[in-house]
């Protein structure tokens, strides 16, 4: 019976639905869940930036952006239903938005033919463009930002971080797992001492690790963690009196919401980034006019300007211009998610461009190519300013260590090459 | 009306003693049967494989072997997310050591790994039981999914710790892997299924299933009228972990295709199939597949009426399935201790009587 009134919901679904002549953009987003305190704002950011082109220019080259969200809550298996249910509606691009996610969407989007963008997030090595026709990981990537991190640490060190304690406390999953090879690379070369401290899912119990390192006395902590495991992890830092100024975390432990509970005691922490934070940008005033003020806003409308939400829409503004190239290689205003890889593939950012959206110095210029599907790697690093309740860019988008990367890509590419009988492309 | 019986008559012990004695609903097995193996395939799309076939049937074997332990033998477990992870991880070793071999025969070897680690996490069953019990096999669940956490031996030392599935193929077809067509990923869950059902069946009407049925009703009484309660509980260990192992396989290889295994076999794993057997009818093989159907379809179902057809947001519908769906438990349970199974079996008696009730 339950079976037949699926088959009846669908059915009245799929002869309901008509083929919308518009660009369709998936947001795999998680309001619910466990993680929906990152997730609400990445996913309005998103939303709210087509809304203004739709509301502004018309559209993308005169087509409407259409912004089609599925909840996943983070959840794997919900998210294979989104990208079945969404992939039929001419789906462009997909923002898996998790890394598990990412790893199943992989292989299943390039069978497909459909492009994955997971910014900052995913597979590391699906830089490698030769292995990974239809995976990009533009602006920056994991690996980037472990190196980002250390390069930051030689520059305030005066370039010698030799004999320095640095301390990793990461989520042990694949995602806290990523960074630990190529800092182990980048230990050998500096000759700083590195020493890994796991928190198990979802994080709330990190008193050991903690201990640990007040025991251990690190001269830097980096961190990768996610959700409720920032929050903890930064008032632990408190509470054993750790320097704030000497803890970083990667851009997914760098929002509001991380920093906020611990109040006055998060005063200095850092963070990764790869696009600059705030509200200080032209761009913002046509959101306000066009968007906001309008009542288009997605969700509540409380997140503009918050560093997820600017993520959303940084990712948002990446996909148009991409959609943008794609209709200028293919000539046509309807793109199809074929075109919009070709678009992606030629995607260049530079500060003309930027400063022509309203975005000045938004992110790091950059260009990707077959070879390159991870752009130029520039990491830039901010500081939460407890009192003011704001973030600051305090060193600017500066590059990373690319031979170290280079030669990891190479050989877990190479791998996953071997491993899917993947003959490389580019030649 | 619907069940005419009058004329069906039974000359033979063994047609007296079949599955569906009843001819009408011998028909409708039949159909079910015709419909999924000869019509379905040539339908079915990937939406409908990926998002609602493959995973009812996945789960409907791992409720089955559950139904084993908990409804039959009545030795409550919490560690089904770990050894459906078992499974996940034998095939995993076994595609990438011998890629040659049959899909078939490895998702089945994965069955009887499991078969033997959840052998061995069963000996404490010996001698705890109840909620003890529960909490013996809780600590399974934790230990086999910090264990493939923490040695790289079983993720074949990628970076990542996750797992991924190759292409692999059975009678010169793509089964796993992104490339491998709806119609073959859906038929081969769908013979496991139809084996696992039959052989659940099948051993819990004879002997085996009768001594594990007389340690669930009482085992001091079972142990004395000359039951073996270490060889009843001990089978039934092998055979539900053996069940489980191969719904976790199928869960990796052909379903995900990639899987971390804190994220996909937790906790909530071991509850979810658990809700699906205790909301389906312990001892039921129907209510297992029932419970694994209302777990599965009802919220892809409210999705697509509240999100799709109806254009709500999506937080708000995804809040609202939790309500709807935790509701309907409380419901059902309140009104229905037994499950759906006997809901079913309520109705298929007033069916049989209809329409002149007594």
């Amino acid at each position: 019976m339950k079976m037949k009134l699926a088959t009846a919901a669908l059915s009245a679904l799929i002869a309901a639905g008509p083929a919308l002549a518009d660009l369709t953009f998936p947001s795999l987003s998680y309001r619910t869940g466990a993680y929906a305190a990152g997730g609400i704002p990445f996913a309005d950011g998103y939303a709210d930036y087509f809304t203004l082109l739709n509301e502004r220019d018309g559209g993308i080259g005169g087509v409407k952006a259409n912004v089609l969200e599925c909840e996943t809550g983070y959840n794997t298996e919900k998210g294979v239903e989104c990208y079945e249910s969404t992939k039929g509606a001419g789906a462009l691009v997909y923002q898996p938005l998790s890394t598990g996610i990412t790893y199943q969407l992989i292989p299943k989007a390039t069978a497909d033919g459909i492009p994955i963008h997971s910014m900052g997030y995913g597979r590391t090595s699906a830089k490698n463009g030769k292995v990974f026709s239809n995976v990009f990981n533009y602006p920056a990537n994991y690996w980037d930002g472990a190196s980002g991190a250390v390069n930051y640490l030689l520059e305030i060190n005066g370039g010698d971080i030799k004999g320095k304690k640095i301390a990793l406390v990461y989520h042990n999953s694949a995602y806290g797992k990523e960074p630990i090879r190529t800092l182990e690379e980048l230990s050998k070369k500096h000759g700083f001492e590195l020493s890994t401290l796991p928190v198990d899912h979802p994080g709330q119990e990190q008193k050991s690790q903690w201990l640990q390192i007040r025991r251990d006395k690190p001269d830097y902590v980096l961190m990768w963690g996610w959700g409720v495991m920032n929050q903890v992890a930064v008032q632990e830092a408190a509470n054993i009196r750790f320097p704030m100024e000497n803890f970083i975390g990667i851009w997914w432990s760098g929002s509001e919401n991380d920093v906020l509970p611990a109040g006055d005691a998060a005063n200095g922490y850092k963070a990764l980034t790869f696009h600059n934070v705030g509200t200080d940008f032209p761009l913002f005033d046509d959101l306000k006019k066009y968007v906001i003020d309008a009542g288009k806003a997605a969700g509540a409308g409380d997140q503009v300007g918050t560093v997820l939400y600017n993520r959303g829409l940084y990712a948002a503004m990446l996909a148009a211009e991409a959609a943008k190239k794609a209709q200028e290689i293919s000539g046509k205003a309807d793109i199809t998610a074929a075109d919009m890889r070709d678009g992606m593939e030629a995607l260049e950012i530079t500060e003309a461009k930027m400063a022509e959206l309203g975005l000045p110095n938004f992110g790091p210029t950059f260009s990707v190519s077959c070879e390159n599907h991870g752009g130029d790697a520039l990491v830039g690093v901010t500081q939460w300013d407890a009192t003011s309740k704001t973030w600051s860019l305090i060193s600017d988008f500066k590059p990373t260590d690319g031979d170290v990367i280079g030669a990891l890509i190479e050989e877990d590419s190479s791998a996953y090459a071997t491993e899917n009988n993947i003959s490389p492309r580019c030649n | 009306m619907f069940y005419r019986e009058a004329g069906d008559f039974k000359t033979s012990y063994q047609s007296d003693s079949q599955t569906f004695p009843i001819k009408f609903d011998r028909y409708r097995y039949y159909v079910v049967l015709v419909v999924a193996f000869g019509i379905i395939p040539f339908i079915i799309n990937d939406y409908w494989a990926n998002s609602l076939l493959l995973p009812f049937l996945i789960y409907a074997i791992a409720a089955i072997g559950l139904n084993i332990l908990v409804g039959y033998c009545g030795q409550v477990s919490l560690g089904t997310g770990g050894f459906m992870a078992v499974g996940a991880y034998a095939v995993y070793k076994l595609m990438t050591a011998f890629p040659e071999v049959s899909m078939f025969i490895h998702v089945i070897l994965a069955g009887g790994i499991t078969a033997a680690v959840g052998v061995l996490f069963g000996l404490p069953s010996l001698r705890i039981k109840g909620f003890y019990l529960a909490v013996a096999t809780l600590a399974a669940q934790f230990f086999l999914v910090w264990l493939f956490n923490r040695v790289p031996w079983f993720y074949n030392y990628s970076a990542s710790g996750q797992i991924n599935a190759p292409e692999r193929e059975v009678f010169g077809v793509i089964i796993t892997g992104a490339n491998a067509p709806a119609w073959a990923t859906y038929l081969f869950c769908l013979v496991f299924l139809t084996l696992c059902a039959l052989i659940a069946r099948n051993l819990t009407r004879g002997t085996m299933g009768r001594t594990w049925m007389a340690i669930r009703d009482m085992d001091i009484a079972a142990e004395i009228i000359g039951v073996n309660p270490l060889k009843a509980k001990m089978t039934a260990f092998a055979v539900s972990s053996f069940f489980i192992g191969i719904s976790g396989a199928l869960f990796f290889a052909l379903y995900l295709g990639a899987v971390e295994v804190g994220e996909a076999f937790g906790i909530q794993k071991s509850f979810l199939v658990l809700f699906m057997v205790i909301i389906g009818g312990l001892g039921s093989i129907f209510g297992s597949f029932a419970g694994a159907a209302f777990l599965v379809l009802l919220p892809v179902v409210l999705k697509v009426v509240g999100a799709d057809m109806l254009g709500w947001p999506t937080d708000i519908v995804a809040h609202l399935q939790l309500v709807i769906v935790g509701a309907l438990i409380i419901v059902f349970l309140i009104m229905e201790p037994h499950g759906l199974a006997q809901l079913w079996r309520v109705a298929k008696e007033k069916l049989r009587l209809w329409p002149f009730p007594h």
